[in-house]
């Protein structure tokens, strides 16, 4: 075991990225190409290999803007009526204006998508209005096109560093990072002109149903480090009370996937495997939807493939069972069920907060930069809605090239050394504790409490209970105890869900009306209410352990979108027959 | 450290007969996204340490002898 009292290891870079997931590795890479004189190291939890929510791959682009099948101004309407109006589309369109340059890009890298006969990617319309599904049946690889390019560049990779807390200067810049190493405890001091956070979701903030804390829907080890370094750093989150909930397959707890079953003629269905919404892509009033067929008198809902034809099953299940969560295959063998003749049992997920699927996240512009300066934010942390594995591309990218450009402008930041100590302090009290609280009992009850007051529909009294139990949980947090390193990184990642749920608490309380469908569906404020909340909700640090919260108004759109259109998203149900 | 035993089947089994972690393999160790596994020092072979598992497969995957098996862990099952 490490030597508590050493010196930190000491570093000094460029450009620091935190996370090598998705865009963490896209915001390296772009650094390094726009300016390969730049030191520009990347820290990563795990292994950069196998690391983030694509460790396996991805089955799919969720929202790819490919020529002749949409234009970047019809995605971000689309966008922007899928999240109920409440977007900063300037980032949005960012994103869609890259969107296919970067599926060409990766197409270079060997990453291989779905083509027609003609060899054009054959996009599949799986979206209520527009078509930008494009499937990746060889999926499985892209972790390995990306690392070879990290290679090439000669990005400095450490992995099994968790970054813990972000340096400040004085005058509220970003300065640097902390890490400790999750084998030996040793502690690291990052230094850098700019900041890149790429950490991931909070993935372990709700308990899935089966009362397994590593059974979420998100890679575990997205823990919601990122959302608690930005907010003690001093950024701006926003919409946190925009949960993401997704429908997945009841116990194992990964997607089914409507998505790729979808364009072979898969549905979701209830009981009487009948069709009840009209479109299968994952959005709030999606989820509402499917929360009441769930809990009204026709559930429980499946998804349904035994109506196809066997050879369209194989071919399914041989883009389900090989990528992005391949057990599934296992799964369904451990239960014998078969595709060909069962449906597929579905479930809501636990709740997390990811702006791959929702909206919510570290405020950030069309840039990738957070309000505070130096400090950029990428993939599902970040705030741009629906992003999905090609928005953290690109906007890792996005990020990567605009840290490129600010780090030759300004010198290395100062911090008060007093930020070490602290965390230092903070950092390594659980391995001084002989005797305490294990990490894994500590998450269990933050997360079962998360279930029990916080999973919509919301309530208020039981937010307020929920947040008096999450106070009384911050008071045991000094008498965590760990055996190990590794238990050391849990306990760590026990403060982050902890200030997670704080935070989604507090967010979900402010906003007093319902929008997003089931995200933030609030039973004492069942309405939508335009007036007084057609807006964003901000959420910064207090300094104090508690928060700020304030409006930040919707900013005028760059695409119009028509009255007419607005509610499209509204009337995803299909009427019942009188 | 007084923690309570609190025992589960785990998920990640590892066929020692086929295991070449004593010559050097790492692959599963380094891939592990929740860093669940380690090398016994005793027997040079791969074993699961931390009951947290993804059931991701990577470990399975790139296991250059195919020695790891992954369960589904049984509170999903």
């Amino acid at each position: 075991m490490a030597n508590l009292d050493d010196d930190a290891s000491f570093f000094e870079a460029d450009i620091l990225v935190i996370g090598g997931g998705t865009a963490g590795p896209l915001a390296a890479f772009k650094a390094k190409a726009a300016n390969p004189a730049l030191r520009v190291v990347l820290l990563e939890k795990a292994n950069v290999k196998r690391s983030g929510a694509i460790a396996v791959g991805m089955d799919g682009l969720n929202n790819a803007v490919v020529p002749g099948f949409a234009t970047p101004e019809q995605y971000v309407r689309e966008i922007t009526i899928a999240n109920d109006g409440i977007v900063y589309q300037q980032a949005i369109l960012a994103y869609a204006r890259r969107s296919f340059d970067m599926i060409r890009e990766l197409d270079d890298w060997g990453v291989k998508f779905q083509k027609d006969e003609n060899g054009d990617y054959d996009v599949k319309k799986v979206h209520h209005l527009g078509t930008y599904v494009l499937p990746m049946p060889e999926g499985g690889t892209i972790k390995k096109a990306l690392y070879r390019q990290l290679r090439k560049a000669q990005v400095l990779i450490s992995n099994r560093f968790m970054a813990t807390r972000l340096l400040t200067s004085w005058d509220g810049r970003a300065a640097g990072a902390i890490a400790v190493n999750s084998r030996t405890a040793e502690l690291l001091v990052i230094r850098a002109k700019a900041v890149i956070l790429a950490a991931g979701a909070a993935g372990r903030l709700g308990l899935p149903a089966s009362g397994y804390l590593w059974g979420t829907y998100e890679n575990p080890t997205n823990s919601g480090d990122g959302y608690a370094m930005a907010l003690h750093a001093g950024a701006e989150l926003t919409n946190l009370e925009c949960f993401q909930i997704n429908p997945l397959i009841k116990d194992y707890n990964g997607p089914a996937c409507a998505y790729v079953g979808g364009p072979f003629g898969a549905y979701t269905a209830n009981s009487d495997g009948a069709r009840f919404i009209e479109c299968d892509y994952w959005s709030g009033q999606m989820m509402l939807e499917f929360y009441k067929e769930l809990e009204g008198g026709k559930g429980p809902v499946f998804l349904k493939l035994d109506h196809l034809a066997p050879e369209t099953v194989t071919e399914v299940e041989n883009i389900l069972h090989r990528v992005e969560r391949p057990s599934r295959g296992l799964f369904h063998q451990g239960r014998g069920a078969d595709y060909r003749k069962d449906m597929v049992e579905m479930h809501i997920s636990e709740i997390g907060f990811c702006s791959g699927h929702s909206a919510s996240g570290v405020w950030v512009d069309e840039h990738a930069q957070t309000t505070v300066p130096g400090l950029y934010a990428a993939g599902d942390m970040a705030s741009v809605p629906h992003n999905y594995m090609l928005g953290a591309f690109v906007n890792g990218a996005i990020a990567g090239e605009h840290a490129a450009q600010f780090v030759e402008e300004v010198p290395l930041a100062d911090y008060d050394q007093g930020q070490v100590e602290a965390e230092r302090a903070r950092v390594t009290a659980p391995l001084r504790n002989e005797t305490g609280l294990p990490p894994n009992q500590v998450e269990y009850k933050i997360r079962r409490f998360v279930n029990d007051y916080l999973q919509p529909p919301k309530v208020t009294r039981k937010y307020e209970i929920a947040r008096k139990r999450f106070a009384e949980i911050r008071a045991d947090l000094p008498r965590l105890a760990a055996r190990d390193p590794h238990e050391l990184m849990r306990a760590l990642e026990v403060h982050s869900i902890l200030d997670c749920a704080e935070m989604a608490a507090a967010a979900s309380l402010y906003r007093t009306e319902s929008r997003w469908g089931l995200y933030h569906y609030r039973l004492d404020y069942p309405e939508t209410d335009d007036r007084d909340w057609f807006c964003h909700v901000q959420l910064t640090s207090d300094g104090k352990g508690g928060f700020v919260l304030r409006k930040r108004p919707v900013d005028p759109y760059v695409v119009p979108v028509k009255t007419t259109e607005r509610d499209a998203y509204h009337r995803l149900r299909i009427p019942t027959p009188a | 450290m007084s923690f309570a035993e609190n025992p589960s089947e785990f998920p990640v089994t590892i066929d020692a007969e086929k295991c070449i972690a004593d010559k050097g393999c790492t692959v599963c160790v380094d891939v592990c996204p929740l860093d669940v596994l380690r090398i016994n020092p005793e027997t040079g072979k791969a074993h699961m340490r931390y009951d947290e598992c993804w059931y991701c497969l990577p470990c399975a995957l790139d296991c250059p002898t195919k020695a790891v098996t992954v369960a589904i862990p049984y509170l999903l099952r």
